[in-house]
């Protein structure tokens, strides 16, 4: 019997990462409440309806489920996050006008979202709704790039993408929905020979685009050549001119991709991702998704971004914490004077447990020693093996 | 240093001559060389040397920048993590349904029916026979998949016809082509995106050099 093995891509946060992981989380809610971004705190389970509302099939698959005993409903285990909170905005704030809303929390998945990855991350993001201009873009975007550098990450990398440029390619024409499934997961997988034969049958110029569209990725200089080689379509242009804009600034390498085209069923214009140097996965996504709101009867234009907890401690800088102190077991109200002290300033006080001298201190640095009647701090000599 | 990971036999042989056009030659031969990482006349460039049906594997998971598959591998693999830009047109066979002389297949398919099937590529039969609306029982083989028929394990089987000797051998005939098959290049999504200004010009030679065999 090995019931302590956990389930597969099911782990514990242990100890000295366990701290840096809640440091993160407190850093960046604390970023996100400077820059105007007020809490919330969805449960983690709710009737499987509106947490799927809008959303497409793949968060369906992705979502746990179990049956409400009190209600016979099917309820659902949050795999996202941005759902809950675009409910919480469409129905129980009801503001006109702008809001901002941050949140961290953990969500669960029935299979891992990409290789190595976990089935329990620890989602933290922001979002803005209210507002459909490229503004509130150029806002996330900055947002998240502040909380990348906040977490002392360096040498990231933006990418950016709009659903639109694809999606005004298919309505355009009238493709039906199955096909533009197919063509979808076709330019996401940049598979050009597949991409051939499945637009066949559409209109030379349709084709011709969409021939191109695996293509165009690189620097800024793909919004060009974009320009010159898709239609003029007005959603089209629009698209690319939000991405110039959005390209523009950053203090980073920006790269562009026309057929990245992650969360297509519920985004609608830009789509940011930025990647750490060491990661195969993006650390942070985000992007406008008007259209999730409707669902929830109200729409409200969206925007915003996320991140996993668990990814960005892979890749943020050490913090230099600074180790505990260990102190005797003794009644003296001297001593106990001098580490209330101590802890009100946020040194780490660790009082030993008669009989067990020198056991559960294994991070204190520096011990409480009486000498001539005054305790005071002793660095130790390591000790360790 | 841009990784392509490879199998070796003929994806290796077929794949040299189209490095070579890029101007990238294998250091050692790996049919001879026992060494599974090879070096190239390019510096920035090596080869690893993998099973088949692993390629994609070490390309989904960054171990490779980038792969030389067959469609065959890339459909059991589901292809998750991968760009497929490029068709190389190497390596080309077909996937096929064959089935023992005298067996009444298009009886045997009728919707609604019953059929066991053997098969190294699971994904793709159940895939396939799915869309036709004929329920299979897979067995799962990893070689000699003509014998299945032979020795009444299976009705029929799927695998790949390259130029149908084995079958004939077998008294076996090819009774539906499912899908045509080739090698394609494989790319690590993030890789291209992270170490693009070295792994473009690979792919643009590739493209090149597919063009101008074509």
């Amino acid at each position: 019997m090995r019931n302590w093995l956990l389930p597969e891509h099911i782990e514990d946060i242990l100890p000295p990462e366990a701290r840096r992981v809640e440091r993160l989380r407190t850093t960046l809610l604390e970023l996100f409440r400077v820059h105007g971004y007020e809490l919330v705190i969805p449960p983690l389970l709710e009737y499987l309806e509106s947490l799927l509302t809008g959303t497409g099939h793949d968060l369906d698959l992705r979502t746990f489920k179990l049956v409400d005993q009190l209600s016979g409903r099917m309820m659902g285990l949050r795999a996202d996050i941005t759902p809950q909170v675009a409910r919480i905005d469409a129905h129980l704030l009801n503001r006109e006008g702008v809001s901002r809303l941050c949140y961290a929390g953990s969500v669960s998945h029935t299979r891992p979202r990409g290789i190595n990855a976990t089935r329990e991350p620890l989602q933290i993001g922001a979002e803005i709704y209210g507002h459909a201009g490229i503004e509130s873009d150029l806002e996330i975007r900055q947002l998240m790039l502040s909380s990348l550098r906040a977490c002392g990450i360096r040498d990231a990398r933006l990418d950016l993408g709009h659903v639109a440029v694809f999606r005004a390619l298919c309505r355009r024409v009238g493709v039906g929905a199955d096909l533009e499934a197919q063509l979808h997961e076709a330019l996401e997988a940049k598979d050009t020979p597949r991409l051939d034969v499945l637009s066949s049958d559409l209109d030379s110029v349709t084709r011709k685009a969409l021939r191109e569209l695996p293509g165009l990725y690189g620097d800024a200089s793909v919004l060009d050549r974009a320009r010159s080689v898709l239609p003029r379509h007005p959603e089209i242009l629009a698209a690319l001119d939000d991405l110039a804009l959005l390209s523009q600034d950053n203090g980073l390498p920006v790269s562009i991709d026309l057929a990245d085209l992650r969360g297509y069923h519920y985004h609608s214009g830009v789509v940011l991702s930025a990647y750490a140097p060491g990661t195969a996965n993006a650390v942070a996504l985000g992007g406008r998704y008007d259209e999730v709101g409707k669902a929830f009867g109200r729409a409200r234009p969206a925007t915003g971004f996320s991140m996993d907890l668990r990814d960005l401690v892979q890749v943020a800088a050490p913090v230099r914490e600074s180790q505990g102190i260990r102190a005797p077991y003794t009644q003296d109200p001297d001593l106990e004077a001098q580490i209330e002290r101590l802890r009100s300033t946020g040194e780490v006080v660790v009082v030993e447990l008669p009989g067990h001298e020198g056991s559960g201190t294994a991070g204190c640095d520096r011990e409480l020693e009486l000498v001539d009647g005054k305790w005071q701090l002793r660095r130790l000599v390591v000790e360790r093996a | 240093m841009i990784t392509l990971a490879l199998s070796k036999g003929r994806i290796f042989d077929e794949t040299a001559p189209l490095l070579e056009q890029a101007g990238i030659r294998a250091l050692e031969n790996p049919e001879t060389s026992r060494k599974l990482i090879i070096g190239t006349s390019d510096n920035e460039v090596r080869l690893i040397i993998v099973r088949a049906s692993d390629t994609p594997t070490y390309v989904q998971y960054g171990a490779a920048d980038l792969g030389i598959a067959g469609k065959d591998v890339l459909l059991e693999h589901g292809g998750e993590g991968l760009y497929q830009p490029l068709d190389l047109h190497i390596a080309a066979c077909r996937m096929m349904v064959a089935a023992p002389q005298g067996f009444d297949y298009a009886r045997a398919v009728q919707q609604g029916a019953r059929l066991r099937v053997a098969t190294k590529y699971v994904q793709t039969a159940r895939e396939h026979f799915g869309a036709k609306g004929v329920h299979v029982d897979l067995i799962r083989l990893y070689g000699s998949m003509e014998l299945a028929p032979l020795v009444g394990l299976a009705d029929a089987i799927v695998d790949l016809v390259s130029t149908g000797a084995t079958l004939r051998a077998n008294n076996l005939v090819a009774v539906e082509e499912i899908l045509p098959v080739s090698a394609r290049l494989i790319v690590n999504q993030a890789a291209l995106k992270l170490k693009r200004g070295a792994i473009q010009p690979l792919l643009d030679a590739f493209s090149k050099a597919v063009d101008s065999n074509g």
